[in-house]
């Protein structure tokens, strides 16, 4: 090493910084890459209305794939979102039979911000790993949505035009989730630079022993930040059952794994400290991609769920040797 | 003896709780007896199993949330290996599901050790992976388990010496509890190998100071939970007669039983026997709740409330037990 | 003497990234002697031990034991070929009990228990937690289970330190004892008057080089001070640094920025008390594991004090949080950059994480701008790698968690060696800096393990042993060797007098022994 000079840095170094400054381009390569893997073995199916229809699916899941960009940033997780936007989306659906959609909207919102609430206190004050506490969550809140769903059994359930509208319809060809999605995702890019609450998030996840010194009193960004997935949560959760227009108990569940496959496959580190929602909107459009793929090629449930677990892990893997010596 | 009481005044706490639940128990539903002691000792079973290998992993410093995953597909590889196969392969089917709940855990653990990345974050894909496998094995619950094999968990045994009065009152699924985890556990716990699970688990520089083997040691605890994991898997297909690719909700029900049997989440502490007993008490809460007639839906939610504030005050003793 | 050495090392090499901890570090200890391996902080002393008792693989260097090349490296491998160490933290697992702990290391129980008799512990339960022994008694079983195992070499790294004085004279005579069976002693200490009692010849380290092998014999203190200072390179007067010191021109009686008094915290700092005036660059000067830490710990929010009190320009001050200690305008600058900054964020972020802390909201970019700006120029930060902290060079990564506070407009500077492993120029700058903001009114507390700093920068120094003050003395006559001696705790002036103070000037709490 002490041979080394500035001009004959390794390759394998030189590679490393660029994936590390630049983790949107070989992400953008992969997506057209799976694109064009998926024209060649279906011609023609990559028209305007698929880009339509992926964008419609990619987005639900992008939303929640922001609860784990953000908690990730802190080094935390939020294994609740599933069943977070699983309550807003069935307590909407029932209420909305006998309120106005904007009043059922809110109720709907409230209890997953509570849970979310819940998560922050057990791990910032508590300081029960996010992992744990927020399963823990999950199980309480799928136990009370049965619950709440024998008290309203005889209501039945619909689902507001305003919500179809969103989660499904099309205006001249663009989906309109956009209409939701793009200020939503402007908001928290801008926020994570911009505001001090963003900087905190980096600065917890990436040291939290610095933050402390510097005066930064972790477990209030920590419950703050929890309740905020939670409602981001729930707002994924109305997003969802627009487009899919058939609340059940279990609705948004499978997208948990997901969620978190995006959030790490678009370069934010679990560890924290490092990432950002660019990188997850177009691991969400992945995942979605590839899904389709699968689909396609007619690839059981089953090694679906070892394929993603794998990618989380060798991701995570790769990101403990790009990052430890430089 | 006051050494024993020391030592073990946590668990005898515990089995003092566990006795008043039981005399609740009895309160509230007289009838309460050998049948419903034995009925809780079969629910327990499988929760037990999951408790007893998230122990060896939390002592030896680690977590391990794949063991539900690892559950369903050792569950669905014995029914589906069982289904329409004689009686007697279902002794090498029980041996085939014990090895690859080792090897399960030792792919586990070999991954915590080579990847370095943190056990929590491993395991938790490895959740996915498990469950996928098990999807791939059964896509749905499915295939069929030994008549004598369902038999071991149901009813009493005769023990020699002891008057039937005694032994109706001893389950065999019980029995089948303490002798798989003894087999296992008593000989570990004693060898340097077990005392080896513990330094890691306690203080990692001082075990490599020591002479401990740091990686070997975290992987054959991995694999020991592997086993443990396997033998709920078993239980589990014992016990409904088939095999359900989907886990349980026995991850979050070992970790709450580890945290309330007096085991350490920073590992190195507590041992077997409290968290066992632990699983009954929480068994047993289920049961009241159920005499009660209350909810079941409303069950859970208490349920899981009560394993996340056991958590909570298990991450309160951790924080004091640091500022200390 | 090497053919019939127990322990041969030669050209020693370690280096940690560019930062090289040992560059020729060589150490021979002949059968029957105690020797004793002495350096300033930071010599490579902890290094040289590690690679020694196998933690750790040097790059290059020769090791032989009994004239035997030893190639595996790990603890274990060192245990057999018949070298083993007793470190400064004890090695028992502290969750096991003790019979575990000598089971987990194959430790023969009667030898051990022969031992601990020896070592002056009658009673020991051998069912207790190690958790719940004292530290003193942990030290004693370490030193115990391996002289049990009968080992060629026995390395003891601070052996006496966190002893009572009877405890610790049990153990200097069973050290001796050792050396009468032909066996040998590696002892490493910070007490000059342990050296000169117990050991047969010393090793100096300095700068990660042997620098001198001395026999011990009467006066050898002054022969080791100058071979630990040696002649170093002349770091230059900081600019503006005033011929009149900061309390020398305050009259008497001034409300001082801070005063602390009868100050204990941990088991380390036991009794401090000294005043830091406005306008001034206070040294402090202690040895490794004196209580400093604790000190900095305190005053920065960290940790809590167990006796005495602060006062801020005259008002009794109480911390909980560090944003508590900020908030009085104490601010803490640690001496390990990656405690203090975000490696994986911008120096922007870094310089203006303190206003985050506080203002959740949107950010002012302008303003922020002109902050981090003024901050970036007033220490000529080397932007040119823009991205993250991590790749800038030790000396910037230390500039930028300065530049942090500079930017707040600071009170109080608490440096912990800031000046720890950079290169000359930055140091000079640091320097510079710390006078030109006590020029302005702030004041600063320095800790520092470079003696020459306290020449160069500071108007007073407070000398720290054994948690307590020993000395404060003017800028104009702490020189390095007056320095270095009233570290080791020895008087100002070393004369034919007597030494004051029993041997260890350490405080020796009474600690109960046994099962309590």
């Amino acid at each position: 090493m002490s041979t080394g000079t500035a001009v004959a840095i390794p390759i394998g170094r030189r590679l490393r910084r660029f994936l590390r400054d630049q983790p949107l381009v070989p992400l953008i390569v992969l997506l057209v890459g799976l694109v064009i893997v998926l024209e060649v073995l279906r011609p023609g199916i990559v028209n305007e209305r698929w880009i339509a229809n992926t964008i419609k699916f990619a987005i639900p899941l992008a939303i929640l794939a922001s609860c784990q960009t953000l908690t990730m940033l802190t080094g935390g997780i939020d294994l609740s979102v599933g069943i977070v936007a699983t309550v807003s989306a069935f307590v909407m659906a029932t209420q909305v039979t006998t309120h106005d959609p904007a009043i059922a909207i809110a109720i709907s919102l409230l209890p997953a911000i509570l849970i979310g609430l819940a998560n922050g206190i057990g791990a910032g004050v508590f300081r029960v790993h996010p992992l744990i506490m927020t399963l823990g969550l999950s199980l309480i809140a799928t136990g009370g949505l049965q619950v709440y769903q024998r008290t309203v059994l005889a209501t039945g359930s619909a689902i507001p035009d305003s919500l179809a509208w969103l989660g499904t319809g099309r205006t001249n060809g663009v989906p309109n989730s956009l209409v939701l999605f793009v200020p939503l995702a402007a908001v928290i890019i801008l926020g994570l630079r911009r505001t001090g609450f963003g900087r905190l998030l980096y600065a917890i996840g990436d040291n939290e022993n610095a933050a402390r010194l510097s005066g930064v009193r972790a477990w209030q960004v920590i419950v703050v930040l929890y309740a905020l997935s939670g409602l981001l949560a729930g707002i994924a959760g109305l997003v969802y059952v627009g487009l899919i227009k058939a609340p059940s108990l279990s609705l948004a569940v499978p997208l948990l794994l997901p969620s978190v496959a995006a959030a790490v496959i678009g370069g934010t580190s679990i560890f924290g400290g490092r990432g950002g929602y660019g990188g997850t909107i177009v691991g969400a459009l992945i995942l979605t991609v590839l899904t389709t793929l699968l689909t396609v090629l007619q690839v059981p449930e089953g090694a679906r769920r070892i394929l993603f677990g794998f990618i989380i892990l060798a991701v995570t893997a790769a990101h403990v040797r790009i990052t430890e010596d430089s | 003896m006051t050494q024993t009481v020391r030592r073990h005044g946590w668990a005898i706490g515990l089995f003092a709780l566990l006795v008043l639940l039981l005399i609740i128990t009895k309160l509230i539903q007289p009838g309460y007896g050998a049948s419903g002691i034995g009925s809780l000792a079969r629910a327990a079973l499988p929760f037990a199993f999951a408790t007893a290998a998230q122990v060896i992993v939390v002592i030896a410093g680690g977590i391990d949330l794949s063991i539900a995953s690892m559950m369903a597909v050792t569950s669905v590889t014995a029914a589906a290996m069982m289904d329409g196969a004689s009686e007697e392969f279902a002794v090498v089917v029980v041996l085939f599901v014990l090895l690859l709940g080792i090897a399960m855990g030792m792919i586990n653990g070999i991954l915590v050790v080579l990847t370095r990345v943190p056990d929590i974050v491993v395991t938790l894909a490895m959740l996915f992976v498990w469950e996928g496998v098990a999807l791939l094995i059964l896509r749905a619950p499915g295939g069929a388990a030994a008549e004598w094999l369902k038999g071991i968990i149901v009813g009493t045994a005769g023990i020699p010496g002891l008057p039937a009065e005694i032994t109706a009152w001893i389950p065999k699924a019980l029995l089948v509890l303490v002798v798989c985890l003894g087999i296992v556990w008593l000989p570990l716990r004693r060898s340097r190998l077990g005392l080896s699970i513990y330094a890691v688990g306690s203080d990692a520089l001082a075990a490599f100071r020591s002479g401990v083997a740091v990686n070997r040691t975290k992987v054959v605890a991995y694999a020991v939970a592997g086993l443990f994991a396997a033998m709920g898997g078993l239980v589990l297909t014992m016990s409904t007669g088939i095999g359900a690719p989907i886990p349980g909700p026995y991850l979050l029900a070992s970790v709450a039983a580890v945290v309330l049997g007096g085991v350490a989440l920073g590992g190195g502490r507590g041992g077997l026997l409290g968290p066992i007993i632990a699983v009954f008490i929480l068994r047993l809460v289920r049961t009241d709740l159920t005499l009660l007639s209350v909810d079941p839906n409303i069950t859970t939610v208490i349920e899981g409330t009560i394993m996340v504030v056991v958590v909570i005050l298990g991450g309160l003793v951790a924080l004091r037990g640091r500022s200390a | 003497m090497t053919s019939e050495s127990l322990l041969d090392a030669s050209g020693v090499c370690k280096s940690y990234g560019p930062v090289a901890a040992l560059r020729d570090a060589s150490l021979t200890v002949g059968p029957g002697e105690v020797h004793a391996l002495v350096g300033a902080n930071g010599a490579g002393k902890s290094t040289l031990v590690k690679i020694l008792t196998g933690a750790v693989r040097p790059d290059s260097g020769r090791i032989l034991i009994r004239g035997r090349d030893r190639k595996v490296h790990s603890p274990a491998e060192a245990r057999r070929s018949g070298l083993v160490s007793v470190y400064q933290e004890p090695a028992l697992i502290p969750d096991l009990d003790v019979a575990d702990n000598l089971r987990l290391t194959g430790t023969p129980v009667d030898p051990f228990m022969k031992w601990v008799r020896a070592l002056g512990i009658d009673k020991l339960d051998l069912f207790e937690t190690a958790r719940d022994l004292p530290l003193a008694v942990l030290r004693i079983l370490d030193l115990a289970r391996a002289l049990a195992i009968e080992p060629d070499v026995l390395l003891l790294d601070e052996m006496t330190a966190a002893l009572p004085a009877n405890l610790a004279e049990k153990v200097l005579d069973v050290v001796r004892r050792q050396c009468e069976t032909g066996r040998s002693v590696i002892f490493i200490s910070h007490r000059f008057l342990e050296i000169s009692a117990l050991c047969d010849r010393a090793t100096v380290l300095r700068d990660g080089e042997t620098v001198g092998v001395v026999d011990v014999e009467a006066g050898v203190e002054e022969q080791i001070v100058e071979l630990m200072l040696g002649t170093r390179t002349e770091l230059g007067r900081a600019a503006g640094k005033p011929q009149q010191s900061a309390g020398d021109r305050r009259p008497e009686g001034e409300t001082p920025r801070l005063r602390i008094s009868n100050l204990g915290a941990g088991t380390k700092l036991e009794d401090v008390s000294f005043d830091l005036q406005v306008g001034e660059v206070l040294g402090v000067i202690a040895l490794e594991g004196q209580g400093q830490d604790e000190l900095f710990g305190v005053l920065s929010g960290s940790r809590r004090a167990l006796t005495g009190k602060i006062e801020v320009d005259g008002t009794e001050a109480r911390f909980r949080h560090p944003a508590d200690a900020i908030r009085a305008g104490l601010v803490y600058v640690p001496s390990n950059r990656v405690d203090a900054l975000l490696m994986q964020r911008s120096v922007r972020e870094n310089i203006a994480l303190p206003f985050c802390a506080g203002a959740w909201g949107p950010i002012d970019m302008a303003k922020e701008n002109v902050r981090v700006d003024g901050a970036i120029e007033r220490l000529q930060i080397d932007t040119r790698a823009q991205g993250e902290v991590q790749r800038l060079s030790g000396g910037n990564q230390q500039k930028v968690t300065i530049a942090r506070w500079i930017a707040t407009g600071v009170q109080t500077l608490l440096c912990f060696d800031p000046t720890r492993g950079i290169d000359i120029r930055t140091k000079r700058e640091i320097y510079s800096l710390l006078r030109e903001l006590a020029a302005q009114g702030s004041s600063v507390l320095l800790y520092t393990s470079e003696l020459e700093e306290v020449q160069l920068v500071c108007d007073r120094a407070v000398v720290i042993f054994g948690g307590r003050v020993v000395d404060v003395l003017p800028a104009d006559i702490a020189n390095e060797p007056t320095l270095m001696r009233a570290a080791y705790g020895l008087p100002r002036e070393v004369s034919s007098d007597a030494i004051p103070g029993s041997a260890p000037a350490h405080g020796a709490s009474g600690i109960e022994l046994g099962p309590a």
